[in-house]
């Protein structure tokens, strides 16, 4: 049994102006994610790919569809039962800059989920030097602030925090797109590392397909608003079934004149066919 | 525009600024700040003796003995003389002192506690909560205020206790929207976002997270606000509305006000101290501002250029390429003043009609090598040594009336966010035609007809659409052929591209690379792409300079850096790319141990 289901997911958002119509960003679409297994999910801007991770989360209501997790219904939660989901289900965000509050020192930012969930004081910073070990950070980062890390730090700062409560799922919002080419290899190791030794399963939401190569056991392409692929991340990413697959895999510039030459040419002849 | 862009040097520099300065707690400071502690010092000396008054005063505040009418300044056990009615002016002074701190407290605490509260409720719930609270803050704010203390006097009876009380709730729609426009800041945060799903209740957020971030604003107008509260309460006294026993300085100015021709100083002493305590609140509050929402930016002096430290005597190496940047640095300050070098020494040459990309990592300096080309860097920055040639002329110390023929005619350039580069309230079509106009100096209709013919060249389908259309309603990758179409229409030599693709999607940078290709070599012009995507510079580039730290590291034609790169730097970066072999191969977790149970 997967871990996560979600079945038919529609969401909309109410359209500009006044009795304007919803505008209807995910039309009906169906994955699953099994335990200790990473699913990415690619698409380009405004493709809803972001919006599937904040329905899982609760973040905005589907307009229709279903999402179940570990066999439980969790589509329409109260916000008593979403409280208590917080352990299982846990959040990557984007933009390290903003994902953490700038007023509270790293361990506060840590200790708050476990006290929240009921720990005490004690065993909150216990485990808060744990996580900082965890995650690559020296033991006296839980009394400085945020500011004080560069970006793939504070990353790492993000993913402690969603390894505190040892949840069963981590939604990866384009955890590494800001950070720069040698930080993301080594943040996207540090993911890898973590899911062997803790058997998380992750939701790994990116635009970028080397990176979901990386890190996927399965890929799911997302084209505005529809799935258009799924399956077996080495299939996926590198032979596409779908034209709008090999289009995305033939735009990705490689690091290299001569390869680039021959994929440029590709690209021109799949687009003039 | 989902993809992320690279923090800047400067958008670096000033959080190491912002972390340097956030080890000091903000209590030290303001001990830093004369204002402050001049302010605060006098503020607290005042109130001091307020609280004293029993142990500095013989007589009550209402104590009249009919002998000491008016009795002069320096009459024994009258300090500062006595009032028409015999009344110890220094002792009513002291009295009055305490009416005005209560009336602080009393105004500023209401307009606090109700502002605030309902600023954080009308700002973090949804949309309905909010128009009632909208609503009812919007009625309170046309109530004429003094108006209606003066009528709920009756109400009241007189006591100016429940008067600040009904002020203070005049006073909360002011605190009201600074906190609830904070509030709507504040809570589209990710951070709070991350709070949410950590399993936080609303009221837990609320506190921690949003109430502590926009405490500095609440804090600022508090001040304020107590000298209001003191101004008002001494002003209706003046009028001589309220009980006549309280004593306040508005009572006491009143007093001496008819007494102005008999004993001129009853009238001196009352009014000198009300006006030092408010000047004092409202120097305070300024004072409070510059520390808690950072100190003020630097003056910009306009039309002298960038900024050159002096003696700076560096020789162009060769002047025979189009572009000869030597030896070039670029410093900024830093809190303690001390200038810090973001680019330490760079040489680099653009030859005619040449593609160079300028690789590196976020902090590397290349988008500030890029600006000082373009003569463009903020005003902290400045150039402390080097030499930019373009076409043999020199332009480190150019004026901005002299660098101006220069850029956007010889030299053009395309940003790396092309929404923020075109000015929401114009139409696309009106702003390319300023643009081009400027440029060549043409007729508006000839710079219509040109800028059409640039936006079709540019891949834009319908261009009499696009044209007249605002900057909102075309997509990011339609904004960055716009630009390309108004940075190419005066034929530049040299285009200066700075992370033209990292805002848009890959299918996008394809064709925006595509475009950039064939346009470079159908006006033979040279190009200086910066950029961090080694892909993009794969595709377009011929020679690449690699750079770390402010310095170039290596540099040479595309084909051998790829292939033989010499510096540990340059094949630590070309380890690091994630190419099409990284497949990930290990099974999942659950997979794995379903097979050891098997």
């Amino acid at each position: 049994m997967s871990l996560l289901e979600v079945a038919d997911l529609r969401v909309s958002f109410p359209g500009r102006g006044w009795r304007a119509k919803r505008v209807e960003v995910l039309h009906g679409v169906s994955l699953d994610v099994s335990h200790g297994e990473t699913l990415g999910l690619v698409g380009e801007s405004g493709s809803g790919k972001t919006t599937i991770g904040r329905a899982v989360l609760g973040l905005v209501k589907p307009s229709g569809g279903e999402i179940t997790f570990g066999g439980e219904t969790i589509t329409h939660l109260s916000a008593r039962d979403r409280r208590r989901l917080a352990k299982d289900i846990q959040v990557v965000f984007q933009d390290p800059y903003t994902s953490l509050n700038p007023s509270l020192t790293v361990g506060d930012i840590l200790a708050e989920p476990l006290v929240v969930q009921g720990a005490t004081a004690k065993d909150a910073r216990a485990r808060v030097r744990t996580l900082l070990d965890q995650v690559g950070l020296p033991a006296d980062a839980a009394e400085r602030l945020p500011r004080e890390f560069s970006g793939g730090q504070r990353q790492r700062v993000a993913i402690a925090r969603a390894l505190a409560p040892e949840p069963k799922l981590i939604v990866c919002d384009e955890p590494v797109s800001a950070l720069d080419l040698s930080t993301q290899e080594r943040v996207l190791d540090l993911f890898i590392d973590i899911q062997r030794s803790t058997g998380v399963a992750y939701l790994f939401v990116s635009h970028d397909l080397s990176v979901v190569r990386h890190i996927s056991h399965r890929v799911a392409v997302l084209y505005r608003g529809d799935l258009v692929e799924t399956g077996q991340a080495a299939q996926v990413t590198s032979a596409p079934e779908h034209s709008y697959s090999q289009r995305l895999l033939l735009a990705a510039p490689v690091a290299d004149p001569i390869l680039q030459r021959e994929r440029r040419e590709e690209r021109r002849r799949l687009a003039a066919a | 525009m989902e993809a992320m862009t690279a923090p800047s040097t400067e958008h670096i520099l000033a959080i190491e600024d912002a972390a340097a300065t956030s080890r000091i707690p903000i209590w030290k400071r303001l001990l830093k700040d004369p204002q402050a502690v001049v302010t605060a010092g006098i503020l607290v000396i005042i109130f001091l003796l307020g609280i004293l008054t029993p142990f500095l005063t013989q007589h009550g505040p209402n104590d009249a003995d009919l002998s000491m009418v008016n009795a002069p300044v320096g009459t024994p056990g009258y300090l500062l003389g006595a009032d028409e009615t015999g009344r110890d002016i220094w002792t009513r002074l002291l009295h009055s002192i305490n009416t005005a701190a209560i009336s602080a407290i009393i105004g500023a605490g209401v307009a606090l506690v109700v502002g605030v509260i309902a600023g954080l409720i009308g700002g973090y719930f949804g949309a309905v909560t909010r128009a009632s609270t909208e609503w009812i803050f919007n009625l309170v704010m046309t109530f004429p205020g003094i108006l209606l203390l003066i009528i709920l006097m009756p109400v009241t009876g007189g006591d100016y206790r429940f008067t600040m009380l009904i002020f203070g709730v005049l006073l909360s729609p002011g605190i009201y929207r600074i906190v609830r426009n904070l509030v709507v800041g504040v809570k589209n945060e990710l951070f709070v976002d991350a709070a949410r799903v950590s399993g936080l209740g609303n009221l837990r957020i609320l506190r921690r997270h949003v109430l502590f971030v926009v405490r500095g604003p609440i804090i600022i107008a508090a001040a304020f606000m107590a000298g209001s509260a003191i101004a008002v309460q001494s002003g209706l006294a003046f009028l001589g509305v309220g009980s006549l026993e309280i004593p306040s300085f508005g009572a006491m100015i009143a007093s001496g006000f008819r007494n102005l021709y008999i004993a001129p100083t009853q009238f001196l002493w009352p009014s000198l101290l009300l006006g030092v305590i408010t000047a004092s609140l409202v120097l305070l509050g300024n004072a409070l501002r510059d520390t808690l929402e950072g100190s003020k930016p630097t003056p910009v002096k306009v039309g002298i250029g960038q900024k050159v430290a002096p003696g700076n005597d560096v020789k162009a190496r060769d002047a025979s390429a189009l572009l000869e940047v030597t030896d070039l640095g670029i410093a900024y300050r830093g809190p303690s003043g001390q200038p810090r070098e973001v680019v330490r020494g760079v040489s680099l040459s653009v030859a005619r009609g040449e593609v160079v990309g300028v690789v590196g990592e976020s902090g590397s300096g290349k988008t500030q090598t890029a600006f000082a080309t373009l003569g463009v860097l903020p005003a902290e920055a400045i150039i402390t040594r080097g030499s930019i040639l373009f076409d043999g002329k020199e332009l480190v110390g150019l004026t901005d009336a002299r660098m101006r023929p220069l850029r956007g005619k010889e030299i053009a350039y395309i940003p790396q966010e092309p929404m923020s580069n075109l000015d929401p309230s114009y139409r696309v079509g009106s702003q390319l035609v300023e643009g081009v106009r400027s440029a060549l100096g043409v007729s508006k209709k000839e710079a219509k007809e040109r800028v059409l013919a640039l936006l079709e060249r540019c891949g834009i389908n319908d261009p009499h659409r696009t044209f007249d259309s605002y900057p909102h309603q075309i997509s990011g990758g339609m904004a960055q052929r716009v630009l390309i179409a108004g940075a190419v229409a005066s034929r530049p030599r040299l285009l200066i591209a700075d992370e033209p693709t990292t805002a848009l999607d890959v299918t996008v940078q394809a064709e925006i690379l595509d475009l950039l290709r064939d346009l470079q070599s159908e006006l033979d012009m040279a190009m200086l792409l910066v950029t961090h995507n080694f892909g993009v510079v794969a595709d377009i580039c011929d020679r690449i300079v690699v750079m770390q730290n402010g310095a170039v590291v290596e540099e040479g034609p595309a084909i051998e850096i790829f292939q033989n790169p010499q510096d540990e730097y340059t094949r630590m970066l070309l380890g690091a790319i994630l190419d099409e072999s990284a497949v990930r191969a290990d099974p999942p977790a659950a997979a794995l141990a379903e097979g050891v149970l098997q």
